[in-house]
């Protein structure tokens, strides 16, 4: 459908080279690179889809194009020419307009003012002028709306209307919706995919960020595909044209979970796992709600020495598990049995004492008190309990030595045990965390994330020491949304999407087959019984 | 009892209502604009005290009350730019800057008022007032009501005004939206940080004429800490008003009512203890405030400073 010529990434500056360019651009956060050197070209009249997993850096790139975040390094074009985007209003002006991935409308607004929203102030509001143009919307692009509504008690799709029909209002040429069937039913995701059609087929230029391969392929004209930060791949219009939607997703979960080129798999752990079994969990549910996932059936064993690795995207329910198992979120239904007892309805502390652990991966958050000094946090978990107290009274001496101890086992870069933990770098607060779930009789330790934002010496480290653990005959739960850690590390990788329990595999050396096999569960698309969300 | 239904009592209590309502009715009106806007504006006390004592100089060195109500919104408004600067520019906690700049212009104009008059207070000759044609003869009410100084007038037309300015106008939409979502308004365009400071020195002009009215036309002088909590009163009227206009107007007549019924009783010569009378005012507060307190809905970003792309 594009006229235009499809000319590929690394563009020389000309009029041809689509209606936004990304040049290299790199935007980097505390810790984290967000987006390493990745060049675009959106053209008029096309749906570019950009795929990736949570923190791939789809989100600050839509920040880059909507004036929120200025890129570190690199630079956009429009139309060919190097331009700056450094307020909303810029992005605005340059007609490029964001519908995010949260709703940026004001509840408390009518529909109407809503709409007008950004007007200058000196202007008095043009109601006529508004619902005439609304008629048109209605009847080009079926965007019907109640003017007078208030915004806030309206459906999220139809909020999701508001928001489309804001940038027509502004005859915008680019219009970007951030992860944008998310919240829609699948209808209403089907109704905004013709939607999108009819805008390209209008002219416009349509950026649609996504991690849903399917909609991916039937939505778009043009796949990028974002892995970490850099640009893993694009499957351009020609291309897509010869491919159907089964060859054309084992491409994209290729580029999504596929090794990166060079370097076979790591050398994987030799195993240490019994028959044993420390944590068994049958049927496990805890309540969903609009912002929280629930888990349904959710069924695991642990055994001694083993690592059963949990792979899936981040956010589908990996941290709700972790938590209910760790006594932090009440449980619906099922049963957590830990060796001979029967620790459902036990809190933290209880499963705590009986051996179970849970090293968080909101380590500043919940992890820890940033302010308080190394020394308070190695003993946070165990406040009143000996021998750092004694009848209800702190004895600094021994839990400064406690301290002192964890610092030297485990090699923590600090001044000393009284500095406080919100000064050390992740992966040093990363050991204060791991000494500290240690601590007395542990038989169960369950990690979420551990290595997620360290820097690479400490991810070995970390890796080691999980090893470790499990060898020393502790039942291990390894959360990771990187598939090479797991498959380095786990002697079984269970799959989750949705709450569920997709797939549990075996880590027998499978290599590249097992790699894509587990990349297609965590996408959701292998099994057909996948429950519509 | 029957002395309470008097003429003269009804109209010292009518007169006292108004006189006592104007500068809450006035602090009222600015604070429920800057809390529209997201800034929960604590200074609004310093604001007005501020306007109290420029209001009076302005007026005491060139003898006319015009330009003491000029001086009274331009003092207002001094206070109200820091607080813009430290709050909204800065973004720095808005209780502590707004406690931290009532009790330093308390601190002030105790400072200057002492310098200048020592321990005198120079009185103000008696304001003019306008009787409004026909209606200032109607018995009890006409004097209470309808003739009084220009400023009562002034105070109760803008309660219209900003009625239509937030329900009409496009500036009214984006006070609203920068209240509640400012990130929303940023993302369309809108300007959060500027109509945020115009919401906050609106309030300091409203606060500093209020102020202005207190000394040269309440009390006719100036004396230190003499707002004694009308700024206040007027964060709590804006809180319990639900972004209209119109109420808080009628919780400032309903709190000047109560305080000037403690001068009317006294005139009436009423046999009710004195210590009773003189409670009723506070025991009014804490009446609406169970009644109605529960039902303030405020703004979802009040208090909250904004700044583009946190994460």
């Amino acid at each position: 459908m594009s006229g235009l010529a499809t000319q590929e990434m690394d563009l020389p500056p000309d009029p041809g080279a689509g209606v936004i360019g990304l040049n290299n651009v790199t935007k980097h956060f505390p810790g984290v690179i967000a987006v390493d050197n990745v060049s675009l070209t959106i053209h008029a009249g096309e749906v570019h889809v950009l795929l990736g997993e949570n923190g791939a850096g789809k989100s600050t790139l839509v920040g880059m194009l909507a004036g929120l975040q200025e890129p570190d390094d690199g630079f956009l074009a429009l139309a060919g020419n190097r331009a700056r985007l450094a307020s909303p209003v810029a992005s605005l002006d340059a007609g490029i307009s964001t519908v995010f991935q949260h709703s940026m409308l004001v509840p408390t607004l009518t529909v109407f003012e809503n709409l007008i929203l950004g007007a200058p102030w000196y202007k008095r509001p043009n109601r006529a002028t508004i619902e005439q143009r609304m008629g048109a919307l209605q009847r080009d692009f079926a965007l019907s709306l109640p003017l007078d509504a208030i915004t806030g008690e309206l459906s999220l799709g139809q909020q999701q209307q508001i928001e489309i029909a804001r940038a027509l209002l502004r005859d915008s040429r680019v219009v970007i919706l951030d992860e944008a069937t998310s919240m829609l039913t699948p209808q209403g995701a089907e109704e905004l995919g013709a939607r999108m059609r009819k805008l390209v087929q209008s002219g416009l230029a349509v950026i649609f960020i996504t991690h849903k391969l399917s909609e991916a392929y039937r939505f778009g004209d043009r796949i990028s595909v974002l892995k970490q930060g850099r640009l893993a791949g694009q499957l351009g219009p020609e291309r897509l044209a010869t491919l159907s939607e089964d060859q054309a997703i084992d491409e994209i979960v290729q580029l999504m979970f596929g090794r990166d080129s060079g370097g076979g798999d790591a050398e994987r752990r030799q195993t240490s796992c019994t028959d044993e079994v420390l944590l068994d969990v049958v049927g496990l549910e805890t309540e969903g709600g609009a912002d929280v996932m629930g888990l349904h059936a959710i069924s695991l064993q642990v055994r001694a020495g083993e690592i059963l690795g949990i792979a899936g995207i981040d956010g589908n329910g990996q941290k709700q598990l972790a938590e209910a198992l760790a006594g932090q979120r009440p449980v619906a239904r099922g049963r957590v049995q830990l060796q001979n007892n029967t620790v459902t309805s036990a809190n933290v502390a209880e499963r705590r004492r009986m051996g179970l652990r849970y090293l968080t991966d909101d380590r500043l958050g919940e992890g820890s008190i940033g302010a308080f000094p190394i020394s308070d946090n190695t003993v946070l978990k165990d406040v009143g309990e000996p021998p750092f107290w004694l009848r209800g009274i702190e004895r600094p001496a021994q839990i400064a030595q406690h301290a002192r101890d964890l610092i030297q086992h485990f090699q923590v870069r600090t001044p000393n045990e009284t500095t406080p933990i919100g000064r050390l770098s992740g992966g040093n607060i990363q050991k204060i965390l791991l000494g500290r779930e240690l601590l007395g009789n542990a038989r169960v330790v369950v990690f979420n994330k551990p290595t997620y934002g360290l820097d690479l010496q400490n991810i070995e480290a970390s890796r080691q020491r999980i090893g470790e653990i499990a060898a020393a005959g502790k039942g291990v739960i390894l959360i990771s949304t990187d598939l090479d850690e797991l498959m380095a590390l786990a002697d079984r990788i269970i799959v989750m999407e949705g709450g569920r329990i997709r797939g549990t595999l075996d880590n027998d050396g499978g290599g590249e087959a097992l790699r894509l096999r587990i990349g297609r569960l965590m996408a959701g698309e292998e099994l057909e019984q996948k429950a519509t969300a | 009892m029957e002395a309470l239904l008097t003429e003269a009592f009804l109209s010292s209590l009518l007169t006292g209502a108004i006189v006592a309502a104007i500068p809450m009715l006035l602090a009222g009106l600015g604070e429920q604009m800057s809390e529209k806007a997201g800034v929960l504006n604590i200074g609004i006390e310093g604001m007005m005290l501020m306007g109290a004592y420029l209001g009076f100089f302005v007026a005491f060195q060139f003898d006319s009350i015009w330009l003491g109500f000029l001086g009274g919104i331009v003092g207002g408004m001094l206070v109200a730019v820091l607080m813009a600067v430290l709050c909204v520019r800065l973004g720095l906690n808005q209780i502590v800057i707004g406690i931290g700049l009532t009790l330093g212009v308390e601190g002030l104009t105790a400072l200057l008022h002492h310098f200048q008059f020592s321990r005198t207070y120079p009185r103000l000759p008696a304001p003019v007032r306008a009787d409004l044609p026909l209606l200032s003869d109607i018995p009890v009410i006409g004097p209470s009501i309808f003739s009084r100084h220009p400023i009562v007038y002034i105070a109760l037309l803008s309660v219209v005004v900003l009625a239509y300015l937030y329900r009409r106008t496009n500036l009214g939409m984006t006070l609203r939206a920068a209240g509640e979502s400012p990130a929303a308004l940023d993302v369309a365009g809108g300007n959060v940080e500027g109509v945020r400071v115009f919401s906050v020195l609106f309030t300091g002009a409203m606060a500093g004429l209020g102020g202005a009215y207190l000394a040269n036309v309440g009390a006719g002088l100036f004396i230190p800490f003499m707002t004694g909590g009308a700024g206040f009163i007027g964060i709590v009227l804006a809180m319990l008003a639900r972004g209209r206009p119109l109420w808080v107007l009628i919780g400032a007549l309903i709190f000047g009512a109560a305080l000037s019924l403690t001068t009317a009783l006294q005139v009436a010569g009423s046999n009710i203890p004195t210590d009773v009378i003189q409670m009723l005012p506070f025991a009014a507060v804490m009446l609406v405030l169970m009644v109605f307190g529960r039902k303030a809905r405020l703004p979802a970003a009040l208090g909250i400073s904004y700044e583009r792309g946190a994460r």
